[in-house]
């Protein structure tokens, strides 16, 4: 549904990583199957990634990279390249401008969260999965992404976050899911 | 995308020189220890050459292989990997390549010059040079099947050691023997055949089983 936002609550332990792994395609459900736009995710493979962005616990960010090789990297990766002019532009929203070519090992834990948000901004995929996203980043940062993802959901993307915080996202239908223990 | 894996692979190698010139002196010091351990008899270092440069060819391999997955596995961007919208062999085959070109190829180039430590005759230190230049992607390619196997388990690098070295054993005859062939004066073709055959074989299947093991170790 273009423009739905679910946000995953749930005590610790209780299968949001789960099931945003079991919904991205790392993980196959003991029961069930996921499908998108009618079609099973695992026939479609290839195809399913490209309108999926995962971002996970862990950053995807490499330590001996700078944030400007990291993002241009995880997108071309991804399938779509980016100009130096575009990562730096992201990357500035993000408020990582000036540190751009710093490598990722002398960044703070937020600020590498920041780099490794940068990728919502020129991804341009339909459905994010984000876990845990907000934790360790400021309250700036907060209503930064909490901005990006309004924007998404307004252009018709889908989004599935899994977090403790309250969120303030105006744009879009917005539902919640409780996981029990 | 392909080329994004190996540029990638390449600039992380290099701004972590230290773990890839360590594959190489450990090369070059195990094979350097043979020649200074027996003397200076000729006739034994000669037949003993091509053994001794492959086994340790093997065992430098050993020691890089765990790296080929295990930073990308620890923080996270193996999983991003598995998650692009490319088929996972082109990725694998990617990252086998930049392995190979960082961590082999060095050890290939160097050989035919510590090979003269044995008292090799030009002719088999150029076929030393063929078989191990055939011979470590193959080494490359199912290394990394076991690499992709121990992924996040404690202890990995002995597994893999147990996993890998009983399947290098062809690539260690036919390449030993090719080099073996050419100093007792017969053709080393039928071996490097044999070689290359391996290669295309392993090119073949190698990455495919990588891809299966690096899905079930993610999951």
């Amino acid at each position: 549904m273009p423009g739905a936002f679910l946000q995953l609550t749930g005590p610790n332990g209780s299968g949001k990583t789960s099931l945003l792994r079991i919904v991205c395609g790392l993980m196959t459900p003991e029961r069930g199957e996921i499908r998108w736009q009618g079609a099973q995710i695992r026939s479609l493979a290839e195809e399913y990634s490209r309108s999926i962005t995962y971002i996970g616990h862990r950053n995807a960010v490499k330590e001996e990279l700078n944030s400007l090789e990291n993002l241009r990297i995880s997108s071309g990766l991804a399938g779509f390249e980016l100009s130096r002019a575009q990562a730096e532009e992201a990357l500035s929203r993000m408020g990582l401008a000036g540190r751009e070519n710093l490598l990722a090992r002398f960044l703070s834990e937020g600020q590498r969260r920041r780099s490794a948000l940068a990728r919502l901004i020129t991804c341009g995929t339909v459905l994010w999965l984000l876990d845990e996203v907000l934790a360790s980043l400021d309250n700036a940062a907060v209503t930064l992404i909490e901005a990006v993802i309004g924007e998404h959901l307004s252009k018709g993307g889908m989004a599935i976050v899994a977090t403790h915080q309250e969120l303030h996202i105006s744009a879009g239908s917005f539902q919640r899911l409780e996981l029990a223990s | 995308m392909f080329r994004w894996i190996v540029a990638r692979d390449l600039t992380l190698a290099w701004r972590r020189r230290a773990d890839v010139l360590s594959t190489l002196f450990f090369f070059v010091i195990v094979v350097s220890l043979f020649p200074l351990g027996i003397g200076p008899e000729t006739k034994l270092l000669r037949s003993i050459a091509p053994g001794v440069v492959w086994v340790a060819a093997l065992l430098a391999s050993m020691l890089s292989l765990g790296r080929v997955f295990r930073n990308d596995y620890q923080d996270g961007t193996l999983e991003q990997m598995l998650l692009t919208p490319q088929p996972l062999y082109l990725v694998v085959l990617g990252k086998v390549l930049a392995q190979w070109l960082v961590s082999e190829v060095p050890l290939v180039l160097i050989a035919p010059l510590i090979g003269v430590q044995f008292d090799l005759a030009p002719d088999a230190l150029r076929i030393l040079f063929v078989s191990l230049l055939i011979g470590t992607p193959i080494l490359s390619l199912i290394g990394s099947i076991g690499a992709a196997l121990t992924l996040g388990l404690r202890g990995g690098g002995v597994l893999i050691a147990l996993l890998i070295l009983p399947l290098y054993i062809p690539v260690l005859i036919f390449g030993a023997g090719a080099v073996d062939a050419s100093i007792s004066g017969m053709s080393p073709q039928a071996n490097l055949y044999l070689l290359s055959a391996f290669l295309v074989v392993s090119l073949v299947f190698a990455p495919w089983a990588t891809s299966a093991a690096l899905r079930i170790s993610l999951e």
